[in-house]
């Protein structure tokens, strides 16, 4: 697990290993992918254009990042106009700058937040903690989250790693909540009682967005709970913080992602809530809003042209769910906020590449495809994947051993003496006809025989049966 | 009335050629009761998918080039293999783009309007469900992903199976999840690679069938290990040799 | 160079270098007006699935608005309204609470329920949308009391998301704040049990009032 933020704390394959282990995890995961993967096809196949709605959702993104200094610049000047205020972070220790010092300016030491995965990307808890701001998770996983200490596993259902009774006994340990029973109903009553009193009274709040658009200013959020709303609207002071590749260029765009977003996240016709504002509007939300655009790193993603298909990416987590490998490993053995197929590609990437641990994590796929079937912007995840293996630097074993095989594949004599020499090499571990165990082959024989070289190979049959090479 | 070709040029594959020969043979046989002639161009090797999918993109190069002067005049190549295939048709254009090769993106774009795997090629180009074959045994089918999303083979290999006769088709519960094997992928991440294994392997196990047939010897490789760690009775087998036997073989 | 320098920056030297990959691409398709499986009437479907969120649905005449809202508020006494809303909408024996000036949240938090107009309601995914227009109200108003009762004209029912949101524009334009509804809150986070209300309100109650 790592200490939130990006850089993942050990290599993908270390963590897995330790994860897989959790029949806990496993059995929930299994769980809710499943549940989820079927919900998802039917409210999917209910739209007859859905398939077009993924191509529309796709160009609106990869124009958005086309054009994306004029979008930004936009967005900028229209929420200035609508009295918002405007800063950029280069990096997550600048974000948290600006974020530190506006909550410092208000003379808040508690702050209410609503989920956003970007301020768990820049690590802004521990950074606000620092100073001796608290800032209070509202949505009911991260809360669990925050109680228990430890990171979120899954971009939507964070907690899908604790079971109910987990919950109870935390709630009753850090709430102080009288729970006699473990009923989600009223352990999530119990989160109600402990945090409307904090959106009451808390002066500033903190937010991620989903989207915003250009042409207007006006920045959403989506959510279920209506924490969202809280926040958004009762304290009087909103600080936004969004990645810049959240973008779009005009208010027509939020047709499509309002019909992409929910069916693939929450497999959804819709979620309950999405609130959309545009700079401060009098007598009504917040007095004072800062939006806080983000690059740490989505640059160095622009620049890949085969990698740069990854900021389309709208956080639906639907690749999660229907990833076989995320679904057994879970979303720590990824060690970054973002986990799975998504994960695995956007973080080694937005450390420029040149992270040791996140740079196993384009490894952590067996190249299924299921991702790029449910992805509504088409992100082609195995392209990148296969892209970033490119770009990750490897031990000198390994190199040798496939200059080796490309070797022996150079051409037909040296791949039929490759493939003797294998036959011949084999007889000291071939026993009724496979071999368990031998060296170098240690990560396949762990788990699995291989079958022994057969006498003759195929060309060599050929060569035989009809008297010729070919 | 389906294609009419002079000569089925056979992609045997490097993995087919050394552990799985019988696969290679299989094919020969089905194609000629079929009444085809078959070649099979020593010249090949591997197309280099292992590399390429390793993030070896400069050593698989020359294998492509190999993989497409062997290929380019043949007629139609058929391949026991989606992976193998997907590998061509998929990959070998933009591979030659990043390269800057124009040359061999052109003529990998022409080879890959002509290769094809076994199933697709039985069905989608000869117009042929029914290869006469025999095999009275009980069978469930395991979708690889190559197949399944790359190539979109589909119903190709199902239609195939049920008019073999004697054959009983037993459904594959979640068939579509990964088997896990992923090419170097079980042994960089051995343990989640066999925790995918384990899972199939128990759906297989409960369709209670004798064998497991799949379009492609690696991930039969992978679940056949399993099931021989594990000493099950349960035998993977390709669909070539499925579809290729007789009742007089 | 300071941040805002920086980043634009780096962002122009990533799209010079993959102008081309850019260009290359398809340009955005346009949207195709796919006639999309209605269940019965816009109105018909918007009720359906609507209630399918465990949102409580009447369907009325003008006439019978007063004793849907009665029906809906059952008992409820104290009713947060905004000055704009018809007060012939509300039952005679319930007790205005009117947001003008300003109510404080607590005196919000008093209220039994809060009674509201709507901007424009959505068939295709049952969603009511308020954008601070006649008989809406600020957004405070709709997420502190624990029971929302929405009265939905029948012609304000379109059919699809794209033509909400084609109609919001002006809203937006406007610098108006929009809350999209889609029945009461819920959280499905403690072993996917999905568990209504949490935060919003946990009671919503919409009234179609069809034309004559």
């Amino acid at each position: 697990m790592s200490g939130g933020g990006l850089h993942p704390a050990h290599s993908f394959t270390e963590e897995a290993r330790e994860n897989l282990r959790n029949r806990q995890l496993r059995a929930n995961l299994g769980f809710a992918t499943k549940t989820i993967r079927e919900k998802r096809l039917r409210v999917t196949q209910e739209l007859p254009d859905w398939e077009d709605l993924r191509l529309q959702g796709a160009a609106i993104k990869d124009e958005a990042l086309a054009s994306l200094s004029e979008n930004l610049l936009q967005l900028e000047a229209r929420v200035q106009a609508a009295g918002g205020q405007v800063h950029w972070a280069r990096d997550a220790a600048e974000a948290r700058e600006i974020v530190t010092a506006l909550i410092q300016k208000h003379g808040a030491k508690e702050v209410v937040k609503v989920k956003s995965i970007t301020t768990d990307e820049i690590e802004l808890n521990k950074g606000l903690e620092e100073h001796g701001i608290h800032a209070i998770e509202t949505d009911l996983a991260e809360l669990i989250c925050q109680l228990a200490g430890d990171a979120p596993s899954h971009i939507l259902v964070p907690a899908i790693h604790k079971n109910r009774t987990e919950i109870r006994d935390l709630f009753r340990d850090k709430l102080g909540a009288d729970l006699p029973t473990d009923d989600p109903a009223k352990l999530a009553d119990a989160a109600r009682t402990y945090l409307r009193q904090k959106f009451m009274s808390a002066k500033v709040a903190i937010s991620g967005a989903n989207f915003a658009i250009a042409e207007t200013g006006t920045v959403c959020v989506f959510e279920s709970e209506g924490n969202g709303r809280m926040c958004l609207t009762l304290p009087e002071v909103l600080i936004t913080v969004m990645g810049i590749e959240k973008v779009l260029p005009h208010w027509e765009d939020m047709a499509v992602f309002l019909r992409l977003l929910p069916r693939s996240s929450t497999a959804e016709r819709m979620n309950p809530y999405n609130s959309f504002w545009t700079g401060v509007h009098p007598g009504d939300g917040p007095k004072e809003f800062h939006l806080v655009l983000l690059d740490n790193g989505r640059t160095n993603v622009l620049a890949s042209p085969v990698g740069r298909q990854t900021l389309r990416c709208i956080r639906c987590s639907a690749c999660l769910n229907v990833c076989p490998v995320y679904e057994r490993t879970g979303g720590h053995s990824y060690g970054s906020v973002y986990p799975g197929p998504i994960g695995a590609i956007l973080t080694p990437q937005l450390l420029g590449m040149r992270d040791q641990n996140a740079n196993t994590l384009p490894y952590a796929s067996s190249l299924c495809g299921a991702c790029v079937e449910v992805c509504p912007v088409r992100i082609d995840i195995p392209e990148v994947l296969i892209h970033l293996r490119g770009e990750t630097s490897k031990s000198w074993f390994e190199r040798m051993a496939m200059r080796f095989v490309a070797r022996a594949m150079s051409s037909p004599g040296r791949f039929l003496r490759a493939v003797k020499l294998a036959r011949f090499g084999q007889k000291f571990f071939v026993r009724k006809g496979v071999i368990r165990k031998a060296p170098g082959l240690g990560g396949w024989t762990a788990s699995r025989d291989l079958p022994a070289l057969p006498q003759q190979s195929f060309r060599e049959w050929w060569k035989e049966s009809r008297g010729r090479e070919s | 009335m389906g294609l009419l070709v002079a000569t089925i040029d056979l992609f045997i594959t490097c993995l087919n050629d050394a552990l799985f020969p019988r696969t290679g043979v299989a094919m020969v046989t089905l194609f000629e009761r079929l009444g085809h002639v078959v070649r099979f161009n020593a010249a090949q090797t591997c197309c280099g998918q292992m590399h390429l999918n390793s993030g070896y993109r400069e050593e698989a190069l020359p294998l492509i080039r190999r993989f497409v002067d062997t290929f380019s005049g043949a007629e139609v190549v058929v391949a026991p293999s989606a992976s193998c295939v997907a590998m061509v048709r998929e990959m070998y254009v933009k591979a030659a783009e990043e390269a800057g090769d124009n040359a061999l993106a052109a003529r990998a774009t022409e080879l890959a309007g002509k290769t094809f795997e076994l199933s697709e090629f039985l069905v989608g180009q000869l117009a042929i469900v029914d290869v006469g074959a025999y095999f009275p045994h009980r069978v469930t089918y395991h979708p690889t992903c190559h197949s399944l999303r790359l190539l979109k083979v589909a119903e190709a290999p199902l239609q195939l199976l049920r008019n073999v006769k004697g054959l009983e088709l037993v459904d594959l519960k979640v068939a579509d999840q990964c088997c896990g094997f992923g090419g170097t992928f079980s042994v960089k991440n051995p343990e989640t690679s066999t925790a995918m294994m384990v899972d199939k392997i128990g759906n297989i196990e409960d369709t209670g069938a004798e064998f497991c047939v799949a379009a492609d010897n690696s991930c039969l490789m992978h679940l056949g290990g399993g099931f021989s760690r594990k000493g099950s009775p349960i035998k993977t087998i390709h669909l070539a040799e499925i579809l290729a036997s007789t009742e007089t073989s | 160079m300071d941040a805002k320098a920086e980043i634009l920056a780096r962002i122009a030297a990533s799209n010079g270098r993959a102008e081309l990959a850019a260009a290359a691409r398809p340009k955005t398709p346009a949207p195709r007006m796919v006639p999309r499986p209605t269940i019965g009437s816009v109105q018909a479907q918007f009720v359906r699935y609507a209630a399918e969120y465990k949102a409580l649905v009447r369907v009325v005449k003008g006439a019978e608005v007063q004793s849907a809202v009665r029906d809906a508020l059952s008992g409820e006494k104290r009713v947060a309204v905004t000055s704009d809303l018809p007060q012939e909408l509300l039952p005679h024996e319930a007790r205005l609470v009117v947001d003008h000036p300003a109510l404080a949240n607590d005196e919000l938090d008093r209220a039994d329920a809060v009674l509201t107009l709507c901007a424009v309601a959505i068939a295709e995914t049952g969603t009511v949308v308020l954008d601070g227009g006649i008989g809406q109200g600020r957004r405070a108003l709709t997420l502190i009391p624990d029971h929302h009762i929405c009265i939905v004209r029948e012609d304000q029912i379109v059919d699809s998301v794209n033509e909400a949101v084609v109609w919001l524009r002006a809203s937006v334009e406007a610098g108006r704040p929009l809350t999209f509804i889609s029945g009461p809150s819920a959280t499905s986070d403690i072993e996917l049990v999905r568990i209504e209300g949490v935060h919003g309100p946990r009671r919503l109650d919409i009234i179609v009032v069809e034309s004559q």
